[in-house]
């Protein structure tokens, strides 16, 4: 079984072809993440996928239960943090209203924020947000998962909590997820293959073999950063910037 | 105690910085603080009194001018007998009557023009040139075709409502941010769960700023139909009173629909304050 399979994924904007006939395909359960500069297209191609962007060209299959965790949290304002989680959410098969609560408040309590289930949405922070956005889309059990640089706005602290809290879910949950990151430690850290786009195509796939949890400092870490930096075109000797 | 500064300054920095104390805003603490509610009636006050004092030193007549002791003299005769209180109530009723037609109208041109393009372009323009209109002149037309009852003065205060509720409605509901609708959307909300849970709630700020406009406007218009062929109202009233060159009770009236209009701004700054609690503004200093 497969959790996306694209082929031949073309998108123009304009006079710019963003897209150029892109294949990739993503197994059940798998963690991807998507490297890539900025401007080269990946969060466009987490759009296709999320279906929100219909004018590309090309064959595109994504399961149908798929939740999108953008890079800000886009929380309604106006309604507290619980009815944020349940948005949406048919009442139906989950046991009505109450269920929905249920299920709701145990996706809350997962990421943490289990007691400000009735708080306004400008009172949390940045983390906190972002964490009831995961929840949000936790609570749909998704068959994929599509990440849009969701860490890319927290300090470094928050980010490596978020990135336990992240590895914790999927490990439990086992949905596909499609990562898009700048940032190449932190693609190492989550992923079970790192893909990298350039020039509207996927020019590197290779699958993370490192044992988890992975320590930035173990040398197998930081040979695999040196190769993707080296395969994205920046030229860096032991500890460089690893974001890009 | 330990010493936590360690001497790190260069040697070459011979040139001592001055040091001054962080403070751009300088906080005021003042040794009796006056309430709030004190401090917003002192100007209204002061008014009052300087006009009873110029009337007390005759530079007015009360043929021009009555002073602030006669307009409530002028009050408590009207309302013992009962004319001030029934002339109210006329005018509150034509008034929540053309308020709730207006508001009903003008939130649903909004919510068409707002959602569909085509609603836009077929409507829009048409309002907008409507708007242009001034209202007090559409009055004749309006004697002609709706007569002299009740009904030429609701459809005119609710046409001085419609407008500014319309506008800024529409402009809320084309304001509202378009990350969040996509997010809605792929969170599976329908198009009906989408206008009822994120487009609507978004314009609700842009809809209670239309509604403080428009409660302005329908007291202004109120006025001037009740002025003309009408048997009630505070209007009538000061139409009377022209007669009988009573400038107490001419000031009377005015006073009172002073009072109704702030008090029906006052009604809705509470209402924004209880349908907007989720926002946390600039408060003021």
């Amino acid at each position: 079984m497969t959790a996306i399979t694209a082929a031949g994924v073309r998108r123009r904007f304009g006079e710019r072809e963003v897209l150029r006939g892109l294949d990739l395909s993503l197994a059940d359960g798998e963690f991807v993440a998507l490297l890539g500069r900025s401007g080269s297209g990946k969060t466009t191609l987490l759009r296709i996928f999320g279906g929100l962007d219909p004018g590309f060209e090309g064959d595109v299959l994504v399961p149908e239960r798929r939740a999108v965790v953008f890079q800000e949290p886009r929380l309604l304002p106006w309604q507290r943090v619980l009815p944020n989680v349940s948005l949406g959410l048919p009442a139906g098969p989950a046991g009505g209203r109450h269920g929905l609560r249920r299920l709701s408040l145990g996706a809350l309590a997962e990421v943490g924020l289990g007691d400000r289930a009735g708080a306004w949405p400008v009172t949390l922070s940045g983390g906190e947000a972002q964490r009831v956005a995961l929840a949000r889309a936790l609570v749909r059990e998704p068959q994929l998962m599509l990440l849009d640089e969701p860490f890319g706005a927290l300090d470094a602290l928050t980010r490596s909590r978020m990135h336990v809290l992240v590895q914790d879910l999927c490990a439990r949950h086992q949905p596909a997820v499609l990562l898009v990151t700048h940032d190449v430690d932190e693609a190492i850290t989550l992923a079970d293959r790192v893909l990298l786009l350039a020039d509207g195509v996927i020019t590197f796939a290779g699958p993370v073999t490192l044992d988890r949890p992975r320590e930035p400092g173990s040398p197998e870490f930081i040979g695999l950063r040196q190769q993707l930096l080296a395969e994205l075109g920046l030229n860096t000797r032991g500890e460089g910037k690893s974001r890009i | 105690m330990a010493d936590t500064t360690i001497n790190t300054a260069r040697p070459g920095a011979a040139v001592a910085t001055e040091l001054v104390r962080p403070s751009l805003v300088r906080q005021r603490t003042p040794r009796f603080r006056i309430p709030r509610l004190a401090r917003r009636v002192t100007g209204p006050v002061l008014v009052i009194a300087l006009w009873q004092a110029l009337s007390g030193a005759h530079v007015f007549t009360a043929f021009e001018l009555a002073s602030p002791l006669a307009v409530v003299d002028a009050g408590r005769q009207l309302w013992g007998e009962g004319a001030l209180q029934s002339a109210m109530l006329v005018s509150l009723q034509r008034v929540a009557a053309g308020l709730a037609v207006g508001v009903v109208a003008g939130v649903a041109l909004a919510v068409i023009t707002g959602l569909f393009w085509v609603g836009e372009d077929l409507l829009d323009p048409v309002i907008q040139a409507a708007r242009a209109v001034p209202i007090l002149g559409l009055l004749p037309l309006v004697i002609i075709w709706l007569g002299v009852g009740e009904m030429p003065k609701v459809f005119l205060v609710a046409l001085a409502v419609t407008f500014p509720v319309y506008l800024n409605t529409h402009a809320g509901i084309r304001g509202v941010d378009m990350k969040l609708v996509e997010a809605g959307q792929t969170f599976g909300l329908t198009w009906q769960g989408l206008v009822r849970k994120v487009i609507l709630p978004g314009a609700l700020p842009g809809f209670l700023v239309g509604l403080r406009f428009a409660l302005v406007g329908c007291w202004a218009i109120i006025v001037v139909a009740e002025e003309i062929n009408a048997q009630s109202g505070l209007g009538y009233l000061i139409m009377q009173a022209q007669t009988t060159n009573r400038t107490d009770i001419m000031c009377l009236c005015l006073a009172i629909y002073a009072i109704l209009g702030i008090a029906a701004d006052a009604i809705v700054r509470l209402l924004e304050r209880y349908l907007l609690v989720w926002r946390r503004g600039f408060k003021g200093a």
